[in-house]
């Protein structure tokens, strides 16, 4: 139990997928305008990685590796995150209208977030087992989502604040980004066991 | 090479029959109204009530977050049509006194620069590069939009003669 919990909060703060590795930052700085935007495309972004490590995983051990395609990996795994997003949007659309008009215009966006790419690639590379893969794609999907909303807070009090002309929109809020990527490091410090 | 396209091919079918099969499990049929309204505007999606497309404004019809004068093209007899579906009172004079027209090329200025008819909405200008380019008044409905992108100002919005479906009322004129 304790490892699974460690494995959640190292992924999620220490390595987080944003501030850290510097994966997924299209729609860290495209969709974090608002707050229930932001939270919105994070809970969209959770459920597809999640998904997505799982099923990349299956891909890896059952096809890739036994037939030594290693060379179809980034291929193959955009195939599956695509067709993966698809059938998420399919799905909710059916059995859960309210939630697909909240996350309806971020769910193809995920397709494109390299986020859900380079956390699949990561888990071939660390050599995870299933479980470590799932836990590894929801750990850095709640720091993602965390990242997104704390943000977002971020961005919505700045719209308030005096900001010299020269720095206010684009320029501040990378400023922001790159202050709060500073705070994360912080987090390597952090005794684990 | 041979087991690399194979289980690619495999992957790609594999993936595109489930997603075959779950549109057609979780098929969401759309409102009846809303079909019912798309299908009595234009259909040209040229976007000038400010609306995604003919099937977004039909939406916003159908929720009521639209007037039924929100479409140019449609001019006021599909406004009284929709008002009529819908209902609701139809206050024309918003839609101001707006002839119902359509696009003319005028042929002694027309470059053929084939501007207008990547633009038309509903493919009612023909023609080639460098050739004369006219227009089929049967698919026309007036938007405007060559007249604005035409660079020569060859394109001009004329009225049309007026037929049992367009014609109304002139407002009475002060001598």
């Amino acid at each position: 139990m304790s490892e699974v919990l460690i494995l959640l909060l190292s992924t999620a703060l220490v390595n987080n997928v944003v501030l850290v590795k510097f994966l997924g930052l299209c729609p860290f700085l495209g969709v974090s305008r608002k707050l229930d935007a932001a939270i919105g495309m994070g809970l969209a972004t959770t459920f597809v990685l999640t998904l997505a490590s799982a099923a990349s995983w299956m891909l890896e051990q059952w096809l890739l590796e036994p037939f030594g395609l290693g060379y179809l990996r980034i291929v193959s795994f955009i195939l599956v995150i695509a067709a993966a997003v698809q059938f998420v949007e399919l799905a909710m659309r059916k059995f859960s209208p309210e939630l697909h008009q909240v996350l309806g215009i971020y769910l193809p966006l995920i397709t494109t977030n390299c986020a859900v790419l380079g956390v699949a690639l990561l888990n071939v590379q660390q050599g995870s087992d299933f479980l470590h893969a799932l836990l590894y794609g929801l750990g850095s999907a709640a720091g993602f989502t965390l990242v997104m909303a704390m943000f977002a807070g971020v961005r919505e009090r700045l719209e308030l604040a005096a900001v010299p002309a020269s720095f206010s929109g684009a320029p501040i809020a990378l400023i922001t980004a790159g202050l709060l990527s500073l705070a994360f490091m912080g987090f390597s410090g952090l005794r684990l066991d | 090479m041979l087991i690399a396209v194979t289980s690619l091919t495999l992957i790609a079918t594999c993936l595109g029959l489930i997603l075959g099969i779950a549109a057609r499990r979780f098929h969401v049929e759309p409102p009846e109204l809303v079909s019912e309204l798309e299908a009595m505007l234009p259909g040209s999606q040229c976007g000038q009530c400010g609306f995604p497309g003919c099937n977004g404004a039909a939406e916003a019809l159908a929720d009521g977050l639209a007037p039924v004068t929100l479409c140019p093209p449609g001019g006021p007899a599909l406004a009284l049509a929709l008002a009529d579906k819908l209902g609701v009172q139809v206050e024309l004079g918003a839609m101001g006194e707006r002839e119902p027209t359509i696009a003319a090329v005028r042929e002694d200025i027309c470059i053929g620069c084939t501007k207008c008819f990547k633009e038309c909405p509903t493919d009612a200008i023909h023609g080639a590069m460098k050739q004369m380019h006219s227009v089929m008044k049967e698919a026309c409905t007036g938007c405007g939009k060559c007249a604005e992108i035409c660079p020569t100002e060859a394109v001009t919005l004329v009225p049309v003669a007026a037929t049992l479906g367009n014609w109304r009322w002139r407002e009475p004129a002060f001598a």
